[in-house]
């Protein structure tokens, strides 16, 4: 009796430091970025793309990675929500449940998953070279998409299981066909799922940098057409926080510090949006 | 007393992977009336209820041998459609799941895959079946609501009107009143009365008592086995089997 007190009083512990590191370490980064960027943070920051001499100090902003950023992980979540959806429908609607194929689709979707981002990277390069592109937002688009798909697979796979079986019994009963019970009745009951699903992938997509290092390319210039370069976010900040000037380094930090505020804006609206599609959604 | 037939069985025999769940069931379900699946758990009444609309096709590993005839056309056939069988049947589960939309849609969900489009005509059958599912008042000023919200009771009258809107010949229930309170139940049953006018309604239950309140003809399933069937009252008063009138005792579950 006593040692068992003991051991949950141990166990107990544990946890509540794990949990604490992970906190403090959250706290910790987001309070240097606040210290070292809210000072060099201004308005020409988001508005004003990098002038002359920017990365030397000069003025300007880094409105060119920002949209650059939106447009990538824009365009690889569209991309992949095209690829994810119906294979995730498919492996839950069509295929016959638990069976060995399903099985291996999720493992291998699992180890997908596991895979640096700078592998997709550098596949996505191989298919650029052989098709003769040069960096460009679409190469990014792919490479990106490439990477965030297992993810929303796998993201969307899991809500989708939770469908009660006997809610697509229903809807065979009333007739419908397999498409008609996918589309109209498991998709509706698990879009709020679906949603975060996309929202993780598109926060995990905008954050990425070693994806596109090879396939985006960087410029300067905000990208008016799909084959042109595009800069990104964490590649500003990498560049920035690589020159030896205090002025620049500050900015690298103000940079991280409007990545890590898109990021929570994303995730805010993802649950704010989910909760209140949950009103159709049967428990 | 003689009566028509309307779903035919014949020979019928299901595995589950290895284990036969239902073993050579011969028999004819009235039509236009109530016919009650009895017997304890784990004997093959829902197995066999689904049959009648091939729901069974979507388990993994069955197989079924044997005929099931619904108006002489042989629904096992592996040429028969199978959406258009099952249009000509309603079902209801042990506990009602209305589809994630509102109560509207739930209702006229049948009728638009079929392609009724006509804003009026879909009006007009969401009221009708609401109502013949005694519903229509309870929810008359909130169609659009989320069907989520009605209460159990409300929700498995909801699926009975979702059901009848595709025009079906038969309703099928597979214990539908279990998961209710004594009041719905009782409306359930009701409502099922009224229907067996125009209706063939076949229901799986345990419980003995409402099979005796609501069946004209009983089908007593032990073990996978059909023990007997006939029409209610000669089972219940008379039974021919030891093993029927254990059952019917209270002696075996």
């Amino acid at each position: 009796m006593e040692r068992r007190n003991i051991e949950e009083k141990i166990f107990k512990g544990l946890m509540i430091l794990s949990t604490l590191l992970i906190l403090s370490s959250l706290l910790v980064i987001l309070w240097t970025i606040v210290i070292k960027g809210l000072p060099h943070l201004n308005l020409d920051m988001v508005t004003q793309i990098p002038q002359g001499g920017y990365y030397l100090g000069k003025g300007g902003g880094i409105l060119n990675a920002i949209v650059g950023s939106l447009y990538l992980a824009g365009g690889a979540a569209f991309l992949a929500i095209l690829i994810s959806l119906p294979v995730a429908l498919y492996l839950n609607v069509y295929a016959k449940p638990n069976s060995k194929f399903v099985s291996l689709c999720r493992f291998a979707f699992d180890v997908l998953c596991g895979v640096p981002s700078i592998v997709y990277g550098a596949f996505g390069f191989t298919i650029m070279v052989f098709f003769g592109m040069r960096a460009s937002l679409l190469g990014g688009i792919v490479a990106i998409a490439l990477l965030i798909l297992p993810m929303m697979i796998r993201a969307m796979d899991e809500v989708i299981r939770l469908v009660p079986r006997e809610l697509l019994e229903a809807s065979y009963a009333l007739g419908a066909n397999r498409l008609e019970t996918a589309l109209k009745v498991v998709a509706r009951q698990a879009l709020p799922g679906i949603l975060t699903a996309v929202l993780i992938a598109f926060g995990r997509g905008i954050g990425d940098a070693a994806a596109v290092i090879f396939t985006a390319g960087f410029t300067d210039a905000i990208p008016t057409s799909l084959l042109r370069p595009a800069a990104t976010l964490p590649l500003a900040i990498f560049f920035q926080l690589s020159v030896p000037i205090p002025e620049v380094q500050g900015r690298a930090y103000a940079s991280a510090l409007i990545l890590t505020i898109l990021i929570l804006v994303i995730s805010v609206t993802a649950r704010l949006l989910s909760r209140k599609l949950t009103r159709h959604i049967v428990k | 007393m003689e009566y028509r037939t309307h779903i035919s069985v014949q020979d019928l025999n299901v595995f589950y992977r290895r284990q036969q769940v239902l073993k050579d069931i011969t028999l004819n379900i009235p039509d236009r009336k109530i016919t009650a699946i009895i017997g304890p758990s784990g004997c093959g009444k829902t197995t066999l209820l689904k049959s009648f609309n091939r729901l069974i096709d979507s388990i993994e590993g069955v197989t079924i041998s044997g005929k099931v005839l619904v108006d002489d056309e042989n629904i096992l056939d592996p040429k028969t459609e199978v959406t258009h069988i099952r249009k000509k049947m309603g079902l209801l589960l042990q506990k009602p799941y209305p589809l994630p939309m509102s109560i509207y849609d739930n209702v006229a969900y049948g009728p638009r895959i079929n392609g009724i489009k006509d804003r009026k005509k879909l009006d007009a059958i969401v009221e009708l079946y609401l109502k013949k599912a005694s519903l229509w008042d309870e929810v008359r000023g909130r169609l659009r609501q989320p069907a989520s919200m009605l209460s159990v009771g409300q929700q498995q009258r909801l699926c009975l009107a979702r059901g009848l809107a595709v025009e079906p010949e038969i309703i099928l229930g597979d214990e539908p009143t279990s998961a209710l309170d004594p009041h719905s139940s009782q409306r359930i049953e009701h409502t099922f009365f009224e229907l067996k006018q125009d209706y063939t309604i076949v229901i799986v239950t345990h419980i003995l008592r409402q099979a005796r309140r609501m069946a004209d003809y009983v089908v007593f399933l032990y073990l996978g086995e059909l023990i007997e069937h006939g029409p209610a009252a000669e089972i219940f008063e008379n039974p021919k089997k030891e093993l029927t009138r254990e059952y019917i005792k209270g002696l075996i579950s």
